[in-house]
């Protein structure tokens, strides 16, 4: 990757974001192809991986904005704004789809009142598709906050927004 | 004496509430003042009787399942802790008819043993093939992997031995060990059982994979859906770096070899092999040109030897038993066994290892037991989301590289998933285009532009639009896609697109053709 000495002055970052990036970069930045571990190391530490992160993340790596920049939107997993209190990440690949995934989708879209990439209303639930979980033998599967849930139906999924209700 | 109770810790199992009947059992025990002992091994991949709880008795490990934390009360009632009789009960775990007839080799140990127990491991012929590799050269080693007939299980099943020789013969001072463990396609779940279920089998066969090649290097590339995974991976590092299996001095040997676990982005591109080293540098997973391969400029622009996991977990047998042991399984030039992932809509999914040779039909009629749902088999997909769609008329097509390419598909890394005959083949061709779309790496043009034109032209045949016309466009546009596309995203998606066209013609008919029939 081509490498920009970033000499112009950082514009001003709200301060929670500038300790957390620096305290990730001045632990990772030195491990071969840290990029992708530093992005982790951010979106862990703030719940996304703010547009302000992005010069102070360049300027620690020896990149360019646009470098960071490229990387945080090719990858599904990073994501520029806040989520949800919980992400739900629905399986929409083949095996979910033998075994009821669609229908499910389209529940889980209606109960929630929001498509995929979106957040509810009130900020509880963001819904995320996902391309497959290795659930497959479980399948339809479903993740709630890093929580794996196979088997899932229309029924399942209503008891558990119950069950999590604030 | 304390009694020996196996509840999975595989993240199949806790998907169905294997951690609450853990808690369930350890406080039932403790209200009857009962010493038991838990042990969270993997998944033994029966996949419709998981959470499957396994008692340790005199006449073996006797297994009960599906388990439900509501149901152990009855179970310790039913004398279960010494294999008493219950509704629930399987008897002996290895008498299971589905698991008896398995050909067992790179699985031997998943679902037996602790995953975090490196004693378990090696009571259980751990690291015996390690302990062969350190007195051989690094040809020696190279040579037993080839002789072994042990092609890539990633999907492409490119001979592993020709890889490592390749990058053993390239110089340089500095040479690394790369795992793909971004097991993306659809309906396989073999890698994350290994991961989760036996790490130490992943880790020993890339400090093989080390010595042979001479380098000092590993990484496992690791996808970020799969978190349980990470944390199995971590836990064994740590413990084998404790006891001097990896670090600067493997096993007394005075070789280095050191391992990490990195977490990719959430791209399927990133399996492809030279994405995933774009994406380990830290870049955009885009794919690169080839040549050079990674074997001689890959990882950083030093020789890399880059397998799957369970091609780098099938080393340690070869290994410990010889390269005649592993090839003498399988048939023609499909070598030793594969471990085959049957899903969908099947009523008793779950992992078959076995050689090559077992036809589709054995395995999703006599293992998978047919469909759940009750109804037929319409079709198979083979091979994740880029594989062909079988109909139901070809299921006696023996599962081995040569005859699948010779009907237009492909095993890739073992998935199979099955439909009933409510699936709506066109709808899947339609995914099958739109996943591509979404997850291109954006590098070609046939890839990038031609599934999202895809999507169009489909939904215009199922629209009843000039259907004709636009099935020669379809056609048209899945042969540039084949032909000019850089990788196999590109390359393949057209497969499942074009079988589905092929063998289930009448889904394609639009509404309006319908309405006029």
């Amino acid at each position: 990757m081509k490498r920009a000495i970033d000499i112009a002055v950082l514009p001003a970052i709200p301060e929670h974001i500038r300790v957390a990036v620096l305290e990730v970069t001045g632990r990772l930045k030195d491990m071969p192809g840290a990029l992708l571990p530093i992005l982790h190391g951010v979106q862990d530490a703030l719940g996304y991986v703010p547009e302000e992160a992005v010069p102070l993340i360049a300027r620690e790596m020896n990149l360019s904005r646009a470098d960071v920049h490229g990387v945080i939107t090719f990858y599904h997993h990073f994501r520029q704004r806040p989520a949800g209190r919980r992400v739900i990440h629905l399986c929409r690949a083949e095996s979910c789809q033998a075994m009821g995934a669609v229908t499910l989708e389209q529940h889980v879209k209606r109960r929630l009142d929001i498509d995929f990439h979106q957040t509810t209303a009130d900020g509880a639930y963001t819904l995320e598709p996902v391309y497959c979980l290795g659930n497959c033998a479980c399948s339809p599967a479903m993740m709630m906050d890093g929580e794996l849930k196979g088997r899932m139906t229309p029924e399942r999924f209503d008891a558990w927004l119950e069950a999590e209700a604030p | 004496m304390s009694v020996t109770v196996y509840v999975p810790r595989d993240a199949g199992a806790l998907s169905l509430g294997a951690e609450a009947v853990a808690r369930a059992i350890a406080s039932e025990a403790r209200r009857r003042h009962v010493d038991v002992r838990v042990v969270r091994n993997g998944s033994r991949g029966l996949y419709w009787l998981e959470p499957l709880v396994e008692v340790e008795t005199s006449i073996g490990r006797v297994a009960y399942g599906p388990v439900q934390p509501e149901d152990v009360p009855a179970l310790f009632d039913a004398d279960f802790l010494h294999g008493g009789k219950h509704v629930l009960g399987h008897g002996p775990t290895a008498d299971i008819d589905y698991l008896k007839r398995q050909q067992r080799l790179t699985f031997e140990r998943v679902g037996v043993v602790d995953p975090r127990s490196l004693e378990d491991y090696r009571a259980h012929g751990g690291y015996r093939g390690l302990a062969a590799a350190l007195h051989m050269s690094g040809e020696e080693i190279v040579q037993t992997v080839l002789d072994s007939g042990l092609r890539g299980r990633g999907g492409a099943a490119f001979p592993a031995g020709i890889k490592w020789k390749t990058c053993l013969e390239a110089p340089s001072q500095r040479k690394y060990v790369v795992c793909n463990a971004d097991e993306g396609d659809s309906g396989t779940f073999a890698d994350r059982m290994i991961m989760e279920g036996d790490p130490f089998v992943l880790i020993e066969g890339m400090t093989i994979a080390g010595l042979a090649v001479g380098a000092t290097q590993g990484y496992i590339y690791l996808r970020v859906e799969y978190p349980h995974a990470q944390r199995a991976l971590e836990e064994a590092i740590a413990i084998a770096e404790a006891a001097g299996l990896l670090g600067d001095d493997v096993g007394g040997s005075g070789k280095a070899f050191h391992l990490e676990v990195r977490m990719g982005g959430g791209a399927y591109i990133c399996g492809e092999e030279t994405s995933l080293l774009e994406s380990l540098e830290g870049k955009r997973g885009q794919v690169r040109f080839k040549p050079p391969l990674p074997a001689i400029e890959g990882l950083f622009g030093k020789p890399t030897v880059i397998n799957n996991v369970v091609t780098l977990a099938s080393v340690p047998i070869i290994l410990d038993r010889g390269a005649g042991y592993y090839r003498d399984y399988g048939s023609g030039k499909s070598r030793g066994t594969l471990p085959i992932q049957l899903a969908g809509n099947v009523k008793r999914p779950g992992l078959v290892e076995h050689a090559f040779g077992l036809s589709l039909r054995e395995l999703a009629e006599g293992y998978g037991g047919g469909t759940a749902s009750g109804r037929p088999i319409r079709a198979v997909q083979v091979g994740g989301p880029l594989g062909a769609y079988i109909p139901a008329s070809q299921l006696d097509t023996p599962i081995d590289y040569e005859a699948f390419i010779a009907m237009g598909g492909m095993i890739g890394h073992g998935g199979v998933v099955v439909f009933d005959d409510t699936v709506d083949m066109a709808a899947q061709a339609r995914y099958a285009m739109e996943f591509c779309a979404i997850e291109s790496c954006g590098k070609c043009t046939p890839c990038r532009i031609g599934s999202t034109r895809g999507v169009e032209v489909i939904d215009r045949i199922v629209a009843g639009d000039a259907r004709e016309r636009n099935e020669v466009l379809l056609r048209d546009l899945c042969q540039t896609m084949i032909a000019g596309s850089l990788c196999a995203l590109g390359g393949m998606a057209p497969f499942p697109v074009l079988s589905a066209l092929d063998h289930f013609p009448e889904d394609f008919t639009g509404a309006a053709d319908k309405a006029n029939a």
